[in-house]
């Protein structure tokens, strides 16, 4: 029908929920007028640079300024001594802990921060901090997090020397940080006591570093006059940043603006408060000029800030038939010197107790140990919610191991084990109520798409042949969108978010919000959101983020949360401006509210064609022409709380062939299927993914962050740490599935870490299975060519014949 | 130190520098000439970010001095599109999704404009060769292919 088409014609032409929209970002960056931090340049500014330790354990002799501040061009020279009076030497770290801003009498790790030189510019700000001498004492070294805890073991943090109050758990060695723990030890046990069947395996998830293609930084400027501080800064979460250095600085929040300008890649790497940040706003205070600290690539890596180094042991039992009975997990964290993990404050290991995965699992114990060792903090989730990256491994590496032991097919358990269709909502036994899913028809549509028995015929043929194919499954579920602020919080402030959207008397829409996009597209992806609630085109909607003087509170973008909470906010913000235009159009076409129905972009009186007004006119009316009592305009804000996490899930597969010689793998196939319920940009959720499955590429293949045995960092630059080109990247097949989330306003569930947390384990579910008629469980990443050579040669798989 | 005088055509203008022998060309371009869309990424040579076009050659401005550039043609993202608006490889990266946070696109835009005329009908393993020496970490470089894959389209049929 005509009427139906032209319905069509308005929804298609508001661009909203479901179109791959282009994104409204693209014009200023394809013709470089995106502004990021470094790009900023503000009279009068200065450069910070940073006198870095060569050593990861010693004790600060002395310090000498003189020849430094000699040199033309240098402003001020600062060490912890000058940064004492003010208190800030030390800094409280988002986990509960504190952190040497500038090192105060001994250094911690390699390449800590000792001294900041303040200079004209960054040449000679480079040039000054090679003539700051620094006289150290070298102290005993502690690497290896196993050692951490033993009686001999350096005492690595004397600030800490007799509290055993942790801020998590009492501590029970001065190395230790805390001991978390979640399910039920006692009935585990039991069940592996009495287990028909049961498998153990250690693995080691390594240090690596999210990389982003911008490295970290901040302009900080203060006013002296009107004692205002104004800091644009590389930041993930810029409204607690403010709060941070207002409770820091004693400057009122009032009289701070932090902005997150353009942001060239996050990935978690710049969540957290760096020393850089600290003494660049410190600088700017006494100087009062504006001080620019922008970090290196060796900085970076090097120090703002790891993930992961999680050493795990998963340990399953089961039956015979491989039906899962209980699942017990170990895990060492090694947190570095300073426990300076970004988590909700009441989560120590992050939300690692989601390692129960997409199984129903009747009974479970997670232990936790965190520690100290000489290695830069941190402790951030690189593309994924809080640890859920270590989780989904080591739950999907112990399944494997286990399906290898029974001889069932990696599919078949899986199939066995997973919670079914019916069982949603699904409370997992170690307290998690999983939203949504449909795991079984999500899995066959993967088998059949890349059709399995097939590639199993052909690795059978191979294995013949001598020859190493591998085929890996991964069936995660994530756990995104923290969070519910009955259990997350950071320093004490919820973690809700938030949207303000004001629509204009003409029509259009300005809306702000608590997050900040690193390259997600939020300027495109919210207008859709809003476009679809008002009858709006995205088009003639802006979307703003980033400035704390303008955006409402929020916290921030990471742990793929800005669609479930932000998202949420912004759908219900505009529901409540629907609310109110309802009753403005109502008072227009003098009906009840309760006779209009909405279509589209209008109201319109039920049973009687022609008596309409469109959502611009009601915007137009709201400020001319209001029902009597109500206030003028047409705006709403609104602090989403959400009730649950959502719980996106995807089913992974990867075909690869080794090279016998090399010990270099090819990856024939990726199939990636991800369900993150109903799909807002089509085009943008394809991208995160094509982005996410070539970070955990990355990780799974290559990147590690080795230390020797004096604590040197031995791969802090591209040349040595692994960042996949174009050419090494596989070609990827991305499908998909929608489970809706029930709680969340549009059924979205987050998307763009998903490929990062389930690409892992797939990859190394592959690399283990080229290898597994040899008995082969467990090979622990990087896969570079050198290890997996290793293995080759090591079963003697080399040999020419 | 004493100060040298660098002069080199920026964009199709003459543009004059004074800069120290050891300033790197990324630095002239973003700080005294103010062009910022031009990125650092490692200062290294590895990440290609700040990869600008020299004389016809794509090279990676963190390791070329300043006074090297004396005399010499330049063009940065900045000079990409003309009075008839986008160049074909700034249309076709939006149009094919080929950037996110957008820190490597400048980088990689100058990149794939010197590819085009070095190879005008790349296959896609020749593009991934051809643009190896700039990084992304955001698009998993499958949609930057085709972006190039489409200007390439467009370039030809011009």
């Amino acid at each position: 029908m005509d009427n139906t088409a032209e319905v069509q014609d308005r929804e298609d032409s508001l661009k909203g929920v479901g179109c791959s929209r282009k994104r409204k970002e693209d014009a200023r960056f394809v013709q470089g007028t995106g502004r990021y931090t470094d790009d900023l340049k503000l009279p009068g500014m200065l450069f910070a640079d940073m006198v870095r330790s060569p050593y990861a354990h010693a004790r600060i002799k002395s310090i000498n300024k003189e020849k430094a501040l000699a040199l033309p061009g240098v402003h001020a020279v600062l060490t912890a001594e000058d940064l004492k009076p003010l208190n800030l030497h030390w800094m409280p770290t988002l986990a509960g802990d504190v952190q040497a801003v500038l090192a105060d009498e001994k250094v911690h790790f390699q390449y800590q921060e000792v001294a900041v030189v303040i200079a004209d510019d960054r040449y000679i700000a480079a040039d000054a901090i090679e003539l700051v001498e620094v006289e150290y004492e070298e102290l005993e070294v502690l690497v290896d997090a196993h050692r951490a805890m033993d009686d001999d073991a350096p005492i690595l943090r004397e600030d800490l020397v007799g509290k055993m109050d942790g801020a998590h758990s009492t501590r029970v060695h001065n190395n230790h940080i805390f001991n978390w723990q979640a399910g039920e030890k006692e009935a585990t046990d039991r069940v592996f006591e009495q287990a028909e069947v049961t498998v153990k395996q250690d693995m080691y998830y390594p240090r690596v570093h999210p990389c982003p293609m911008e490295t970290c930084g901040c302009v900080a400027s203060f006013d002296k006059i009107n004692e205002h501080l104004t800091v644009h800064l590389t930041s993930q979460a810029p409204h607690i940043v403010r709060t941070v250095v207002s409770m820091l600085s004693g400057i009122p929040e009032s009289r701070i603006r932090i902005v997150s300008p353009d942001i060239g890649g996050g990935f978690g790497n710049k969540v957290g408060i760096y020393p850089g940040y600290v003494v660049s706003i410190v600088a700017s205070i006494v100087l009062g000029v504006p001080v620019k600290w922008v970090e290196d690539r060796m900085e970076n890596i090097s120090t703002t800030a790891f993930a992961r180094d999680y050493h795990m042991t998963g340990e399953i039992a089961a039956d015979k038939e491989g039906r899962i009975k209980a699942l017990r997990v170990n895990v060492l964290a090694d947190h570095g010197a300073f426990d300076a993990c970004a988590d909700p404050s009441k989560f120590p290991a992050g939300l690692m107790h989601i390692c129960t995965g997409s199984y129903d699992v009747p009974v479970a114990h997670l232990n936790v140990d965190g520690v100290y060792t000489n290695k830069a903090p941190g402790g951030v989730a690189y593309r994924c919610s809080f640890r859920v990256t270590e989780a989904v491994y080591v739950i999907e590496r112990t399944m494997d191991v286990l399906a290898q032991k029974l001889g069932i097919d990696k599919a078949e358990i899986r199939r066995r084990n997973f919670v079914k269709v019916e069982q949603f909502p699904y409370k997992t036994c170690l307290g998690w109520e999983l939203d949504s899913g449909d795991y079984h028809t999500a899995l066959e549509k993967v088998l059949n798409a890349v059709d399995y028995d097939a590639l199993r015929k052909e690795q059978q043929e191979k294995r013949t042949q001598g020859e190493l194919m591998g085929i890996g499954l991964c069936t995660f579920t994530e756990i995104v969108g923290a969070g519910p602020s009955r259990n997350c919080d950071i320093l004490g402030v919820g973690m809700f978010d938030s949207a303000e959207i004001r629509v204009h008397p003409t029509g259009s829409v300005m809306a702000r919000m608590g997050t900040i996009t690193q390259g997600q597209g939020h300027q495109t992806t919210y207008a859709q959101i809003i476009a679809s609630e008002l009858g709006i085109s995205s088009d003639e909607i802006s979307i703003e983020e980033g400035d704390t003087d303008t955006a409402p509170y929020g916290l921030g973008t990471y742990g793929s949360r800005s669609t479930p909470v932000g998202g949420a906010a912004t759908a219900v913000a505009a529901r409540k401006i629907r609310a109110k235009a309802q009753k403005i159009a109502a008072h227009l076409l003098e009906v009840s509210e309760n006779d209009l129905e909405w279509e589209v972009d209008r109201f319109k009186v039920k049973g009687v064609p022609g008596q309409e007004k469109t959502m611009k006119e009601v915007a137009w009316a709201a400020y001319n022409n209001v029902p009597e009592g109500m206030e003028p305009g047409l705006e709403a804000v609104d602090y989403y709380d959400p009730p649950n996490f959502t719980y996106p899930f995807g089913i992974y597969l990867c075909v690869l062939d080794i090279d016998k010689s090399t010990g270099e793998t090819k990856v024939r196939r990726f199939y990636a299927l991800d369900d993150c319920g109903t799909r807002i940009n089509p085009m943008i959720i394809e991208g995160q993914i094509h982005g996410g499955l070539t970070e955990g590429f990355a990780v799974a293949m290559g990147q590690e962050m080795p230390f020797d045995e004096q604590g040197n960092l031995l791969g802090n630059t591209l040349m040595d740490y692994f960042v996949p080109t174009f050419v090494e990247t596989p070609h990827w097949e991305t499908d998909y599935t929608v489970t809706p989330s029930p709680h969340h306003p549009l059924g979205a569930k987050g998307v763009a870490e998903s490929p990062h947390v389930g690409s892992i384990p797939c990859f190394t579910s592959a690399i283990v299975d080229a290898f597994a008629h040899l008995d082969v469980t467990h090979m622990d990443m990087p896969h570079s060519a050198y290890r997996v050579w290793q293995k080759v040669h090591e079963l003697g798989l080399d040999k020419r014949a | 130190m004493a100060k040298q005088h660098v002069s080199f055509k920026l964009n199709g203008k003459q543009v004059d520098a004074l800069v120290e022998p050891r300033e790197l060309l990324v630095h002239t371009i973003r700080e005294t000439l103010s062009l910022t869309g031009t990125h650092i990424g490692c200062e290294t040579s590895h990440c290609g970010a700040c990869t600008v076009d020299l004389d016809g050659k794509s090279v990676k401005s963190c390791t070329v001095l300043a006074v090297q550039a004396d005399g010499s043609e330049l063009k940065t993202v900045e000079g990409l599109a003309d009075a008839g608006g986008l160049h074909a490889v700034q249309k076709a990266f939006i149009e094919e999704h080929g950037l996110q946070c957008g820190f490597c696109t400048p980088g990689m835009l100058i990149r794939a404009y010197r590819f085009l005329q070095e190879n005008p009908n790349p296959t896609e393993e020749e593009i991934r060769w051809g643009m190896s020496g700039n990084l992304c970490r955001c698009t998993g470089y499958q949609n930057i292919v085709k972006a190039v894959q489409t200007a390439a389209k467009t370039l030809q049929q011009a």
